[in-house]
């Protein structure tokens, strides 16, 4: 659906993007992660024949989105980051006003427009002034009018930015259900949104890939992998000396809070050592108040990924 | 199928044109320009109606209206106001970036801009049809020598407002500072009109000269087609630079991809 090849854009002097190379398949969900400032948006708006890439391809639906500019835009639906809108329209008229630029058929604008204010929850605001809008509801009718037009693909730059939490979750299990039909690609902050609702994740940072695989793939190859978190009272034994016995343990820091010795080790992926832990605080004695598992999370991957730099994800 | 290319094409022109229409009908500056512009119209028709009254004249009441200084001052005025929104505003606000990701041309959305500060224009001159209905209808007595008077003070009116308005265009899709669109047309514009007065101030330059300016004389323009003389030089004048300024605007407007 999407082909990029070594895409690279630089605005006076400095360097947005350089040498991107992926591909989206047909019906894929692709999150698109990365700090502020690391070339997302700039992608995104290559992609939507926004504006021209230094050097490099990139194609929709195998439409070249500079020479056939017309054709990959008409096959996508693209929500711009902070969503412009125009203040002085209503909502239903602004989504007609789409449909149609979009050449959405005569007879058919009712039926969309309709459809997506529906799909989108925007029916108790479709007659007030877009300008009098809450970010929410903003946020809304910027996807209802990417979903307008029926498209094979859609790019969403940051679609839950701005949302409360009952909003997001809304707007994540509506992207999931639109990824049963359509194929997307989304850049967001919001971690766990991605690992809950991508097929696959690029992590971009300083305009470079640095990685591109799923998510469980990308947990699987972190260093931190898991570890386990230990509340327990152990007398006068030395529990971390103890506890490093166990195989698997790689690493035990410990802190103290209120009368209590609290464990975080470090431990091999793919290991379990809680029943090994719990054998050894019954055979010693030791009080235990928490015994739990940390699993690793996108999180941990983004910023290992993007705060250190030694570490090669390849 | 080319023909439903062409319908879609058109449709969606049209989509792009009410937008612009209804754009201008939506902001209070539209009220503004139309309650100003008939104010000062229509305090220059009542003064010139009355100082008629007071000599004879050898001119006609429509003559007199369309070429004072009350009705230059106010149509020099009202072009900055009408399009310095047209782009500045869509870059500003950044609503540009869905209307060029959705599949229109550049050149659609130039030449939707410039028929929609048209449209307003027209809409803006409309009522002073009435002033001469009116004023046939109270004095009994025709306000101009003939019809001809009418279409051609009209069709001049129209000649100027598409270039003067295809120059706000310009200064529009350089900026997206809207006040800063306002002073570049308003300085071009009052710059392209006096040009025509250079002729009256310069009277030591050959007559070639002050001829060759006299052919850009807004004024001498709207002298000619207000006595109802449809001379066809201007109209090629006009409709030739109004071409080559949208033809600028669409570059400018084009070239915006590789200035960001």
């Amino acid at each position: 659906m999407i082909k990029v090849k070594n895409l690279t854009k630089r605005y006076a002097g400095q360097t947005a993007i350089r040498d991107l190379n992926f591909e989206v398949g047909r019906g894929e969900i692709m999150g698109f992660l990365g700090p502020n400032g690391a070339g997302k948006t700039t992608t995104m708006r290559i992609l939507a024949g926004f504006m021209p890439a230094t050097s490099g391809r990139a194609s929709i639906a195998g439409f070249d989105v500079f020479e056939q500019s017309l054709q990959a835009r008409s096959r996508l639906g693209y929500m711009p980051e902070n969503v412009p809108l125009y203040n002085d329209m209503r909502v239903t008229e602004y989504l007609d006003y789409r449909a149609t630029l979009k050449g959405v058929p005569h007879r058919r604008v009712g039926e969309r427009v309709g459809d997506v204010k529906e799909l989108c929850g925007l029916g108790e605001v479709e007659r007030k002034l877009i300008g009098t809008l809450s970010k929410g509801y903003r946020q809304r009718v910027g996807l209802a009018d990417a979903l307008i037009s029926e498209p094979d693909l859609l790019i969403l730059d940051e679609p839950t930015i701005g949302l409360d939490p009952n909003q997001i979750r809304q707007v994540r299990e509506l992207i999931k259900n639109l990824g049963k039909q359509h194929t997307i690609l989304l850049s967001t902050h919001i971690l766990p949104e991605v690992e809950m609702t991508c097929s696959r994740v690029i992590i971009i940072h300083k305009g470079r890939i640095e990685a591109c695989d799923t998510p469980e793939n990308l947990l699987n190859q972190i260093r931190q992998a898991s570890g386990v978190v230990i509340e327990a009272k152990t007398g006068d034994d030395d529990g971390a000396e103890e506890l490093k016995k166990i195989s698997g343990v790689r690493e035990v820091m410990i802190d103290q809070a209120d009368g209590w010795q609290i464990f975080s080790l470090r431990v091999e992926s793919g290991l379990d050592v809680r029943e090994e832990i719990f054998r050894l605080a019954a055979a010693r004695k030791w009080t235990l108040r928490e015994l739990s598992q940390r699993r690793a999370t996108l999180e941990d991957v983004f910023v290992e990924i993007t705060h250190s730099n030694q570490i090669g994800l390849e | 199928m080319l023909d439903g290319d062409f319908a879609l094409k058109m449709r969606k022109f049209y989509a792009l044109l009410a937008r612009e229409v209804r754009g201008y009908f939506h902001s209070p500056i539209a009220y503004i320009v139309l309650v100003f512009f008939l104010l000062v119209s229509g305090v220059d028709f009542y003064f010139q109606v009355s100082f008629m009254n007071q000599r004879p004249a050898s001119y006609t009441v429509q003559e007199a209206f369309f070429n004072s200084v009350f009705f230059w001052f106010a149509f020099v005025l009202i072009f900055p106001l009408i399009t310095m929104r047209l782009f500045s505003e869509e870059f500003k606000l950044g609503t540009i970036e869905p209307l060029m990701t959705a599949p229109v041309r550049d050149l659609q959305v130039v030449l939707a801009k410039f028929l929609g500060a048209l449209v307003f224009y027209i809409v803006l001159w409309i009522p002073t049809l009435l002033y001469f209905a009116i004023f046939q209808k109270i004095t009994h007595e025709s306000a101009a020598n003939s019809i001809g008077a009418y279409w051609g003070s009209y069709l001049m009116l129209l000649l100027l407002g598409m270039f003067y308005l295809s120059v706000g265009c310009l200064a529009s899709v350089v900026t997206k500072n809207q006040i800063v669109a306002a002073i570049i047309s308003f300085c071009a514009i009052t710059l392209l009109f006096f040009l025509g007065l250079v002729q009256f101030i310069l009277l030591d330059v050959s007559s070639g000269m002050r001829d060759a300016l006299g052919y850009f004389s807004a004024i001498e323009h709207m002298g000619t087609y207000s006595r109802g003389i449809i001379d066809t030089r201007p109209i090629v004048l006009y409709l030739s630079m109004t071409v080559f300024m949208l033809a600028l605007t669409y570059q400018a407007f084009q070239s915006r991809k590789w200035r960001l």
